[in-house]
């Protein structure tokens, strides 16, 4: 493989799209104001919209953990009638614009949507303008990652380390947790980090479903969005902080998992 | 009245309106060509209603529209996009632009006013400025960064009232859509917005003298292309009785 000689027909298309894609981030970097850098990031405003961003960031992949995970095995095992058309419906949150998930949550979510109207009406519970909105749109976002993740993590399992569980007499819950778990937990890592960082970057579907409001809605996307109108070098210096941690997240699974599942 | 006297009259006017508008009369070359405009989002019924007169004019003309929040239109022309004509919801906003040479001189061409927008059967029951302080209110209100942000802000600074919004939309239409769908129980928005909602939505009137008054400014972008044409749509939209009207129509108020 290596030192194949590309042919020029390949390289120059495919050089084209390496230029496209890093330009852009490394003009960001070129822009940083780096005098003002500290004085912006650790301004009350940043570190509210920080903060915000980690905890409903790491809540919505906790919850796409507990649902999603055991969604995926269902999926993998096909115990459910029409997998195919049901595996179909999971992954539409992942391919449709967030801003439509926005919209579609406050139909079914909102104060007079179907779901939500009934929780208002009944026990005043509105999710719109909350941090738990917030929550609740990155987790429909995010959650498909995670699930068609492990997805591919449980079907390449050979099942006969289960069988073989099972024949030793151990529960099905033994069996899913001491055995099953542990042989895709390099499926399961990359697709929770993915899925994390997916609620990270959430933007369309938080600003549509939960609104904009600093230290309860305002997460770093949307800071960086809020802070575009009014002040650039605010909004470039929070991106940075975005982008350092999307190559961090890439770096962690490049290091310690995709390549172990590649060799 | 005689036939004479009819024809005079004809005349009269026909002359009167040649004088208002030299250039659809006798003007040497004939305006055609393409225009991009900027124009702020609060502007997006009411822009394409003028552009439609305007192009039944100069029927050789093409006028296309990018809508966003003024702050956003400026930082474009400042970036260099190629737009023609720049109307902003903002003074201060179109001064940047004044200030960097990158506008030519702003016409005012209309003043908004702000309103308490409300679903439909008020289910808050909110009958003035002062109910807008009940704690549990889901209030919206535009981010500062948005003139209809920033007017809110100086509604409640000017009328001293203390109140705590849930959300600050980054514009207008995102914030009377939640206001719309029973999300929020109130928003400030303008009297034109509510306007265009029709019946979908409810105002309650703030009186003038509590009220914050938001300026439309329009120029054109001294880097265009087509200086003649983009000129003759500022003047256009400011001076001629087409546009006026059309703007009262949509709930804007005069500006002089």
């Amino acid at each position: 493989m290596r030192g194949q000689r590309a042919p020029l027909f390949l390289l120059v298309p495919g050089l084209v799209a390496l230029i496209f894609l890093v330009v852009p981030l490394i003009t960001l970097l070129a822009q940083t104001p780096w005098e003002a850098f500290p004085k912006i990031i650790s301004s009350p405003e940043a570190l509210v919209a920080l903060r915000l961003s980690i905890i409903t960031s790491l809540a919505a992949t906790g919850l796409a953990a507990v649902f999603g995970i055991p969604m995926a095995w269902l999926l993998a095992r096909e115990v459910l009638p029409f997998t195919g058309l049901l595996r179909a419906l999971v992954i539409v949150p992942l391919l449709l614009p967030p801003v439509v998930s926005g919209v579609a949550l406050l139909e079914a979510l909102g104060r007079r949507g179907l779901v939500g109207g009934f929780l208002y009406d009944n026990f005043d519970i509105t999710f719109p303008f909350t941090t738990v909105g917030v929550v609740i749109a990155t987790t429909f976002v995010a959650m498909p990652f995670l699930i068609i993740t492990l997805e591919g993590g449980f079907r390449s399992l050979h099942q006969r380390y289960e069988d073989a569980a099972a024949t030793l007499g151990a529960s099905s819950k033994r069996i899913f947790f001491k055995v099953t778990m542990p042989m895709v937990a390099p499926a399961a890592v990359a697709g929770l980090v993915l899925c994390w960082a997916r609620a990270l970057g959430e933007f369309g579907a938080t600003i549509t479903f939960a609104g904009n409001f600093p230290g309860v809605t305002q997460t770093m996307p949307l800071a960086v969005y809020t802070a575009l109108e009014s002040d650039r070098s605010v909004a470039i210096a929070l991106s940075l902080v975005l982008l350092v941690v999307s190559v961090g997240v890439l770096v962690a699974l490049r290091g310690r998992y995709l390549q172990t599942r590649a060799s | 009245m005689n036939k004479i006297m009819r024809g005079l009259l004809a005349a009269a006017l026909i002359v009167g309106l040649g004088a208002l508008f030299p250039s659809a009369s006798g003007a040497a070359t004939k305006p055609s060509g393409e225009l991009t405009v900027s124009a702020a989002a609060s502007l997006t019924d009411v822009f394409p209603v003028i552009a439609d007169a305007f192009q039944k004019r100069f029927p050789d003309t093409e006028i296309r529209f990018n809508f966003a929040g003024s702050s956003t239109l400026m930082n474009q022309v400042i970036a260099g996009a190629p737009v023609d004509v720049i109307a902003t919801a903002s003074e201060p906003t179109m001064q940047i632009g004044v200030d960097t040479s990158l506008v030519a001189r702003p016409l005012l061409f209309a003043k908004n006013l702000l309103t308490i927008a409300v679903p439909a059967g008020n289910p808050a029951d909110i009958k003035s400025l002062a109910d807008l302080q009940r704690s549990g209110l889901l209030l919206g209100v535009c981010d500062t960064a948005a003139p209809c942000g920033a007017a809110a802000s100086e509604l409640f600074y000017k009328n001293k009232l203390d109140v705590t919004p849930v959300t600050r939309e980054l514009d207008v239409r995102s914030l009377l859509g939640k206001v719309i769908s029973g999300d929020l129980d109130a928003g400030i928005v303008y009297v034109t917005d509510v306007k265009a909602a029709g019946n979908k939505v409810e105002f309650v009137e703030i009186p003038i003298t509590d009220n914050v008054l938001t300026t439309y400014p329009i120029a054109m972008v001294a880097d265009t292309q087509s200086a003649e044409l983009a000129q003759r749509f500022v003047n256009f939209v400011r001076f001629s009785t087409t546009s006026q009207g059309v703007l009262r129509a949509f709930g804007f108020a005069k500006p002089w």
